[in-house]
């Protein structure tokens, strides 16, 4: 992981490290911290494609206020990655265009 | 669904509402945190400098002690605050006075406070150019959470647009997680910030480009550098753009308060742009135009966070006054003096004339 190794200021403690997948590869993490944080170190920049344009989309706000870190998480499209807290065997996967929600589509048929 | 009934609800787990949170509590009132981010302290747990300013707010302790100080200062008050994390305030109902909120991505839950404390703070400001949704254009406090919250490196050469204070300090702590700064960028012909900041990360060698902005940004999927050019006397490119190699831009180009509930419970408000957008009219107390809603911090002005603290003090204590709790009028009349002497002088100009464009002497009783 691309962490920042010694700092003048500052001490990082960080939480158990666990191992969730993005897009089918198996990645480490520390638990409790944002998806979006873990994947960034991971060394992953393009989190979405926006649903006309097909722009890719990554970490920007980091408060959970400007929609661009989109993932599908377990299956769950539009999980704002930035604020939600890493698990272990998390299943993340970026997301193309609005996503679409199992649960409506079971309901439906 | 879980319904809340605090004395008070305080919006926002930072500096403005955890000394919000205290004032309330310490009167006696039960009081309900909900903060959007994984943890409470808002910005101060990413600032690893040193306040300025006054010894009472702080200054010389950096930025993430001062939110560990003011969390044990609410743990003190027990079960009377309770906390909310990863909690997004979504709706307020004025009719029923009732807040809506989501906890993580799928609890819904209904908070019918007596009292509400708004202290949702700011969000960063976008310029235009192309290419600035490309991975790799990031907003400056997004780059101070993943270097100094998670001890994530943002990326290997930084090119910050800014030189107001966020612009400097966030280049100088770039520097100090060992990231190379290729330029600072600012569009006005003068540092905005405070000297010793610009001073700070020119003596490391960074260059600030005055007078000078970002064209576009480069790259396919991701930022792989930047055209850049200088700017005229009406902020228009002169001559030839040029290109700067770096895989982040850094935009630090301001903050706007996060208005949005103030607007939904029908708060008035005014456009000041010394105070930086939308905000409300509010007496000393912070009091709006909504009798049941007070706010501090960002949220009612873009202004720093010693000045957020002692609001949320002010807020919190008139709130809590007003259901009833005993509070010391030596105590709030310390604090208007504070607020006074940090506004005070010619740093303090601007959001004096800013602030006094939105104060009323007071709020007509409502029925």
């Amino acid at each position: 992981m691309d962490l920042i190794n010694s700092h003048p200021v500052l001490d990082f403690s960080h939480g158990r490290k666990v191992s969730f997948s993005f897009d089918g590869r198996d990645m480490e993490g520390f638990e409790g911290e944002p998806i979006a944080v873990a994947l960034h170190a991971n060394g992953v920049r393009v989190y979405r494609n926006t649903p006309e344009m097909k722009r890719p989309r990554g970490f920007f706000c980091a408060i959970g206020k400007c929609s661009s870190c989109f993932m599908v998480v377990d299956g769950v499209p539009n999980v704002r990655t930035c604020v939600t807290p890493l698990v272990r065997g998390m299943k993340v996967e970026t997301q193309n265009g609005r996503g679409t929600v199992s649960l409506l589509e079971g309901e439906v048929s | 669904m879980r319904e809340f009934k605090p004395d008070v609800l305080v919006v926002g787990g930072g500096p403005a509402g955890l000394s919000a949170a205290a004032e309330a509590a310490g009167a006696g009132a039960d009081v309900l945190i909900a903060e959007g981010d994984l943890h409470l302290g808002g910005q101060l747990v990413k600032q690893s400098h040193k306040f300025f300013g006054s010894k009472d707010e702080f200054a010389g302790t950096r930025g993430f002690e001062i939110a560990r100080i003011l969390r044990e200062e609410i743990a003190q008050y027990g079960d009377r605050v309770s906390t909310m994390l990863n909690t997004t305030v979504s709706g307020y109902y004025p009719d029923e006075k009732l807040v809506t909120a989501m906890i993580g991505e799928e609890e819904y839950v209904h908070i019918s406070p007596q009292r509400i404390v708004l202290a949702s703070g700011a969000q960063e400001r976008l310029i235009p150019f192309p290419n600035n949704d490309l991975p790799g254009v990031y907003g400056a406090g997004a780059v101070q959470t993943l270097m100094n919250v998670y001890g994530v490196v943002p990326g290997k050469r930084v090119l910050m647009v800014g030189a107001g204070n966020i612009g400097l300090i966030v280049s100088y702590q770039l520097l100090q997680a060992g990231v190379e700064v290729a330029a600072i960028l600012e569009a006005m012909p003068r540092i905005g910030g405070y000297w010793v900041h610009a001073a700070k990360v020119r003596r490391l060698g960074v260059p600030i480009l005055l007078r000078h902005s970002i064209v576009r940004a480069l790259g396919d999927s991701v930022v792989t550098g930047a055209m850049i050019c200088e700017l005229d006397e009406k902020f228009s490119p002169t001559g030839e753009a040029w290109k700067v190699d770096c895989d982040t831009i850094c935009l630090a180009v301001g903050l706007t308060p996060s208005n949005e509930l103030l607007w939904q419970a029908g708060c008035k408000m005014k456009y000041v742009p010394f105070l930086c957008g939308h905000v409300p009219f509010r007496d000393k107390n912070m009091r709006t135009s909504n009798a049941d809603i007070w706010m501090a911090g960002d949220v009612c002005g873009i202004e720093e966070a010693s000045a957020a603290m002692i609001e949320g003090r002010i807020a919190g204590m008139s709130a809590a006054a007003s259901l009833g709790f005993k509070v010391s009028s030596d105590n709030f009349e310390q604090y208007q003096t504070r607020l006074g002497n940090l506004r005070a002088g010619e740093v303090g100009e601007k959001i004096r004339l800013g602030v006094s464009d939105v104060m009323v002497d007071g709020w007509e009783a409502s029925a």
